[in-house]
């Protein structure tokens, strides 16, 4: 079968604005514009981008550039955008995205570019030092054998051990687009592998430093890295296992927690969401600084009529909703 | 750029890491050079698991005797004890460092069965073993913030006064040829699977460190020992792992036959893989599959067992054959998946030539001799990974640094430029390592001969010549994969050359050297291990070493 293949170019040390300008969406306007260029590959049915990633650098243009090695989702080498979204090339069967028979690639926009599909994965992996990824052995280490801990424990953690650091769930992060120093999908997902590890002896401590600002609450649950993960890790549940523990292990004391506190407070008091009292109470009553931030964009809303109503009425029947609060338990219920 | 450290390992798999690590334990200045981050390497890939005797009822004693017959008698019995005696404690090691490996019911290490083991003695996480161990000692390599030279491609090892003191390599994403010197290396850069296709092995797998040595004049062992894993996936060629045979699974010729009751009655599909091998190539050749190819059936075991003891597996056959395990048998055949073969080492890593050290795939020891055991192999990264990090510690604080290497630094940026200014002649590095693969693959396989070997050496003469003609067809300065495709074809020409002159001598047929001329095992003459030295200009020289025999003389060898 032929397939159109465009590749969008890059290189570093050329510069850019070398080719037709396409707009990323936002907030990735200012990334660096690529040539885009087109093959032909004859491939068969079945497939996937990578092969015909490699037949282009094989046999027509050998100055192509993509990391690959184990061509099967286990070397995590050769994540990407494939038509504007993210994915891993050498599980993604060209006819499964391809339209009209082409499929268009290139380095994620969210990401700095080395050349052509290679981008820098160093700020990936400066993340992944961050969360202290290793294990700190509970005292006493078995001497001569091994901690006894129930299969379930371990099982617990192969969702996350399956993590082949791709970095797929990082390019469409959404949070991650707004704030470049968010720790990111990945590396909470392999935060939580040791902090759920039964072995480890700072679980508490790893709650606390994962709570700080950049972590598990900069996460917006939009569900981006929980769709696109190739090896189904599940990055957004980690990173809620991991909030719920740290608010359980007493670690309250930021805007994170207090948003989810003012959130349920709100709606187990009236039914509704009641968004006057919601920023203030999650950035701290005595926030003057962040209030006063946020200011400009309660203007804007109040521009656009899109301000809460000043008065907050109570749905009907708000008892049957504290009778659910009081059902599911927690620290809500009473 | 030159910067120096006290002990370099080339390589950031299973063995380079261990090696790291405990390098760093004894307290000496150690870096990693990879061409790639060390969570890419091609450990990753290993599924199925490790070995230890561990378990009550096993014993070391067992897992060697098991080891060495599957190894055709050729491993040399010391270092099998040596690594079967060290492997519960590395196994202990590796949990303690947080390796999440299956469990039984009382929460202890749990194992599972694998070919040619007459215990269950693999340990495992899932089908991701290799994965799971990769990531675990990459954890602990941040931990103790050993540094890591990441996307570095080595082009020569740094000589001096016949002493190996550092690698010259091309920082990838700068373009730069830098020279790391040390006073000790350890190469653990893995195997050489893409001198074959197809290959169960990364594209990355280019011998690359077993040419260099090669180069520098440390002798091969037992090149000629390939081994062809008998359940590679149809058309791609990725493994399948032996744990679904582990776990139960059949062999069926296209009759729906068991055919392994008759090759070996009593292991049936658990019989070593040369043996595993050699069965389905009949069955093929002889009409019994369907195809080229026979089947595993996977379907008895059940979705339960499938989904969760071999996930990975279950992907990858629907990915890229769209068949689903849990209903259908899925169509595999041999394929080329590992190199018993490799640089000659002691016990401690030591090749000949001082402060040069080799663990893991790359080296030969010989723990493997003519066939390995499943879940041998990361083993044998982590026992001798340990020992060669050791031992070039202890080496380095016999050794004063090395001052000099500018003058074979400037002589090897202007080896790379001079590569880079070569015109286009018509040849392409894609297409001379696709003729050189299909080739190994057709004449260096399962089965061998006097005729197709020969026509081998002659194909890897000719291909030599034209790599002399191959240019880079990138210009770029940056991230050029061109330029390391260029020299990676080179490192596997030479080790292709090498496995070829292995098989050419070795006149009888033993492990993974099956010769249709000589069929049968010969110890009175061909007990003994073959080293290959690489001789500038002409055929290299070959001598002979015999096998260390303790405890276990040979034995006719049925499972």
């Amino acid at each position: 079968m032929k397939w159109t293949i465009e590749v969008g170019r890059y290189d570093r040390t050329a510069g850019d604005g070398r080719g037709e300008v396409r707009s990323y969406p936002p907030p990735y306007e200012n990334a660096p514009q690529r040539r885009y260029q087109t093959f032909e590959v004859d491939l068969p049915d079945h497939a996937m981008v990578l092969d015909a990633l490699i037949a282009i650098r094989e046999y027509q243009d050998e100055s192509l550039v993509v990391r690959c090695a184990c061509r099967s989702a286990i070397c995590g080498s050769c994540g990407m955008w494939i038509n504007g979204a993210a994915r891993l090339a050498c599980i993604t069967k060209l006819r499964e995205v391809a339209r009209d028979g082409k499929v268009t690639v290139e380095a994620p926009p969210s990401m700095p570019v080395v050349r052509d599909l290679v981008w820098d994965m160093t700020p990936f992996w400066q993340k992944n030092r961050a969360v202290l990824p290793w294990l700190e052995n509970k005292e006493p280490v078995p001497q001569g054998e091994e901690y006894r801990v129930p299969n379930a424990a371990m099982e617990n953690l192969i969702q996350e051990v399956s993590c082949i650091s791709c970095g797929v769930c990082v390019m469409d992060c959404e949070s991650f687009a707004v704030n470049p120093d968010f720790l990111g999908p990945a590396a909470l997902a392999k935060a939580y592998r040791y902090v759920a590890d039964p072995r480890d002896a700072k679980t508490h401590e790893r709650l606390g430093r994962y709570s700080q600002p950049n972590g598990v609450w900069d996460c917006t649950h939009c569900y981006e890295c929980v769709a696109k993960c190739p090896k189904g890790v599940a990055p957004m549940e980690q990173i809620l296992k991991i909030r719920k523990l740290a608010v359980e292990a007493g670690y309250r004391n930021n805007s994170g927690t207090r948003h989810a506190v003012a959130f349920a407070e709100s709606v187990a008091h009236s039914g509704r969401l009641n968004e006057l009292t919601l920023m203030p109470k999650s950035f701290g009553l005595f926030n003057i600084r962040a209030q006063l931030q946020s200011l400009p964009a309660a203007f804007n809303m109040l521009r656009a009529g899109k301000l809460p109503p000043l008065l907050h009425p109570k749905v009907p029947h708000v008892e049957r909703i504290k009778a659910i609060f009081k059902k599911v338990g927690g620290m809500f219920s009473s | 750029m030159i910067v120096d450290h006290d002990v370099i390992v080339l390589g950031a798999g299973l063995a380079g890491m261990r090696a790291a690590l405990e390098a760093a334990r004894n307290g000496v200045n150690v870096a990693v050079v990879s061409k790639v981050h060390p969570v890419r390497s091609h450990s990753g890939a290993a599924q199925g698991g490790i070995n230890a005797a561990l378990a009550p009822g096993d014993s070391w004693e067992i897992h060697a005797f098991d080891t060495i017959k599957g190894s055709d008698y050729l491993a040399d019995q010391d270092a099998v004890e040596i690594m079967t005696r060290e492997a519960p404690q590395d196994i202990i090691e590796l949990e303690h460092m947080g390796v999440i490996f299956y469990r039984d019911e009382e929460g202890k290490l749990g194992t599972r069965a694998f070919g040619g083991a007459s215990k269950a003695r693999t340990y495992f996480v899932g089908d991701i073993t290799g994965q799971a161990l990769l990531y675990t000692l990459y954890d602990q390599l941040l931990k103790a913030g050993v540094k890591v030279y990441e996307e570095c491609f080595a082009t020569a090892l740094y000589m001096a006064g016949g002493e190996c003191r550092g690698v010259t390599a091309i920082d990838m994403l700068s373009g730069e040829l830098n020279l790391i010197r040390a006073k000790a290396v350890i190469i653990a850069s893995g195997g050489a699977g893409r001198l074959y296709e197809p290959s169960t092995n990364a594209l990355i797998c280019t011998g690359d460190g077993i040419a260099l040595a090669y180069r520098a004049g440390a002798p091969l062992m037992d090149m000629e020992m390939v081994q062809y894993h008998p359940t590679t996936l149809k058309g791609s060629g990725f493994l399948m792992t032996e744990a679904a045979r582990g776990e139960g699974a059949y062999l069926l010729n296209k009759d729906g036959e068991r055919f392994m009751q008759r090759y070996a009655p009593k292991m049936m599909e658990l019989a070593s893989r040369d043996v595993v091998s050699r069965a389905e190539t009949i069955e093929i050749a002889e009409g019994r599959g369907i195809d080229g190819n026979v089947l595993l059936d996977l379907r008895h075991l059940g979705r339960d067992v499938i989904l969760t003891k071999l996930p990975q597996i279950h992907e990858i056959a629907l990915d890229f054959l769209g068949i689903d395990m849990i209903t259908d048998p899925v169509p595999v055949r041999p394929g080329m998946h590992y190199m018993m073969g490799g640089i000659r080492t002691d016990v401690h890593g030591a090749t000949s030539i001082p402060g040069l050290y080799a663990a893991g795939e790359c080296a030969c020891v010989s723990v493997h001799g003519g066939n390995r055991l499943g879940a041998n192999s990361l083993l044998d990264t982590l026992v001798f990974g340990r020992r060669s990090g050791r031992a070039a510690a202890e080496y380095v604080r016999r050794t004063s640094p090395t001052a000099t290497g500018e003058d074979f630094l400037a002589a090897e940026q202007r080896r790379i430029a001079d590569l880079m200014a070569r015109p286009y002649a018509g040849e392409t590095h894609a297409r001379l390592r696709l003729e050189l693969g299909t080739l190994m693959d057709a004449k260096v396989g399962v089965y061998r001969n006097e005729e197709g070997l020969m026509e081998a050496l002659t194909g890897v003469h000719e291909l030599k010549r034209r790599y002399g003609l191959v240019a880079v067809g990138d210009k770029g300065r940056i991230y050029n994969q061109a330029l390391t495709f260029v020299l990676e074809l080179g490192y596997l020409l030479d080790c292709a050359e090498a496995v070829i002159h292995g098989a050419l001598t070795r006149k009888e047929s033993r492990g993974a050297q099956a010769r249709t001329d000589f069929p049968q095992r010969n110890d009175a003459e061909w007990l003994k291990h073959i080293l290959i030295t690489h001789n500038d200009g002409g055929p290299p020289r070959i001598d002979f070493q015999p096998v260390t025999i303790t405890k276990w003389q040979p034995q006719e060898r049925t499972y």
